[in-house]
């Protein structure tokens, strides 16, 4: 066995010390876990991160209507009329982005639990969130970054993060390309001690429930009524489920949950040439397809992002739509806001022009911009790298290749994925890791609660598969 | 010379080539897996020698010095023609310009 093997062997030992979670006493059945007792068992109620995040000024953001965005979606939209737009400014986060509130609970965690420092495996604002709330509890901070191809080049927006991780008080390791990362992560935590900030951790996930709850408040105290949709960035899924949660926990039941990424197929993720081919490093179909039909390929053993679970429909946009959107939301808004953040604003401009104009689509987040992460420093970066930019029809994007700003309002576009071609493709990839082909009567519950489908549906693809249920 | 206690970049090699993960496309598998630490040098040194550093947190790490000082270079870009119409197309659509 090498290094990396030995190393990988012990992954749940060193995550039991890092997090002070035994993932084994969830366990069920032959494939299933039991995930609200998971998440109840961080201890922390919505109230009471709801108080964490006050005394650190996280959350309470704005919500702010996108008077002009609206008006623009209604001048194009085939029937003459959209849905109000309005959008969660969490760019007023002390770091600059909702994943101040994910944070925001495991920096708390730690430090009521004795951790001197924490750590977390991540190129994206997570990174200096962890940072900035490590700053604000006394804690040491390790950010390990996937920042460099083989040549040590990096994408503007990842060296923008390192230095934002840094400027917090943070030490950043970056790392080269590949999913080794985590050996390297594991390697850290076993030797610091440090507490594992994951982002899939329950602590991560309930952290942004207080999202989806603020907007349902917000709404109801506005309009008198919950949103009609709320659009959600997709990658790891701890941002829809999140909000999916706090939005139930609001009594938000009919707010469609509609999950956005940008759309990135053909590009590998692992690979040192494709890294640096790509415009968005997180926010993108690479994360967001592979984390909804297999969510547990995470940091933790059983994630507790399971955007399944919440998700009412998905969509895509283009990167070309994404700068195009900011671009728009600089201009005639007079906000300018960091591009990734922008992918379901970029949806939602969309999906507005299918609704009536006293319907209510909320975006709910918006991300800080800077030197690097910014439309114009990722643009530069895209043409060095061989990708041919142009103005036109965003239909016509390849990822990897080209990347087209639409020529008009009217070429914004939405691909819709088929939620339940990944339903089947979950139960797929959940049933191949079971021994023998026998599975049990409470796997089919826990299956048909994780894909939100019906148990018929359910035993169906369990046939398809071969598998019987046993008793 | 890299005097003792300067801000420093190390280079040092996490996996090399045959030790990297299985699974991997083959451009990234053709690479070791490579990591940079910073840190204030704990000897005399000079860029390509192998040096210690203190870490903000406190660790001791090992690795080939690649850089003295190293500063950030990303910025703001380039001028990006495709964008300059974006505002002037959405006003004279809203009609307020």
């Amino acid at each position: 066995m090498g290094k990396y093997e030995e190393l990988m062997a012990r992954k749940n030992e060193i995550m039991k010390k890092s997090i002070g979670i035994d993932y084994s006493i969830y366990e069920k059945g032959k494939l299933s876990f039991d995930y609200e007792k998971m998440m109840k068992d961080t201890g922390y109620s919505l109230n009471d991160v709801i108080k964490i995040q006050n005394d650190v000024g996280v959350g309470n953001t704005p919500l702010l209507e996108l008077r002009n965005i609206t008006k623009l979606a209604r001048k194009v939209s085939k029937t003459g009329k959209a849905a109000r737009i309005f959008i969660k400014d969490e760019s007023a986060n002390p770091s600059g982005s909702f994943k101040d509130r994910r944070a925001s609970l495991s920096a708390y965690d730690a430090k009521i639990k004795g951790y001197k420092g924490i750590a977390s495996a991540t190129s994206g604002n997570y990174g200096a969130a962890v940072a900035s709330q490590a700053a604000m509890r006394g804690l040491h901070c390790i950010i390990v970054q996937e920042a460099y191809d083989s040549r040590k080049v990096g994408q503007p927006e990842i060296l923008e993060k390192g230095r934002k991780c840094e400027a917090y008080g943070a030490e950043v390791l970056r790392l080269t390309v590949g999913p080794e990362l985590f050996y390297a992560y594991l390697k850290l935590l076993e030797d610091t001690g440090y507490y594992n900030a994951s982002l899939y951790s329950a602590y991560g996930v309930c952290g942004v429930e207080s999202l989806g709850y603020e907007i349902a408040v917000s709404c109801r105290e506005k309009f008198g009524k919950n949103p009609d949709a709320v659009v959600v960035t997709h990658a790891g899924g701890g941002n829809v489920t999140g909000t999916g949660r706090g939005l139930i926990k609001a009594g938000a039941d009919d707010t469609l949950l509609i999950g956005a990424s940008v759309n990135l197929a053909g590009l590998h993720m692992a690979s040192d040439i494709d890294f640096n081919k790509k415009s968005f490093t997180t926010g993108h179909t690479g994360f967001g397809i592979p984390f909804m039909t297999n969510p547990d390929r995470s940091d933790v053993p059983r994630s507790a992002a399971r955007p399944l679970r919440y998700l009412d429909r998905y969509v895509t946009v283009t990167q070309g739509e994404v700068f195009y959107t900011t671009e728009l939301l600089a201009q005639i808004e007079g906000m300018e806001r960091g591009p990734a953040g922008n992918t379901s604003l970029a949806a939602a401009f969309v999906i507005s022009q299918e609704m009536d104009d006293e319907q209510i689509i909320v975006v709910q987040e918006t991300e800080y911009t800077g030197a690097g992460k910014h439309i114009l420093p990722q643009l530069t970066f895209a043409k060095k790298n061989g990708i041919d930019l142009s103005l036109g029809d965003p239909r016509e994007e390849i990822p990897g290749k080209n990347i087209i700003i639409p020529n008009h309002p009217s070429k914004m576009y939405i691909e819709n994925l088929d939620l339940n071609k990944y339903r089947k493709s979950y139960i797929k990839n959940a049933a191949e890791k079971i021994s023998g082909n026998e599975i049990l009567d409470c796997d089919v519950d826990f299956l048909a609660e994780e894909t939100r489908d019906s148990k018929d549906k359910v035993i169906k693809t369990l046939q398809e598969l071969n598998l019987v249920i046993g008793r | 010379l890299i005097k003792k206690g300067t801000y420093i970049e190390v280079e040092e090699i996490v996996l090399n080539k045959g030790e990297r993960a299985s699974h991997l496309p083959d451009d990234t598998k053709a690479t070791p897996l490579k990591v940079w630490i910073r840190g204030l040098c704990q000897n005399d040194c000079n860029i390509g020698d192998t040096a210690e550093i203190l870490t903000v947190t406190g660790r001791l790490q090992k690795g080939i010095v690649t850089i003295e000082k190293p500063r950030y270079d990303h910025d703001y870009g380039e001028y990006v023609e495709e964008l300059q119409n974006i505002g002037k197309q959405a006003r004279e659509i809203l009609g307020v310009i």
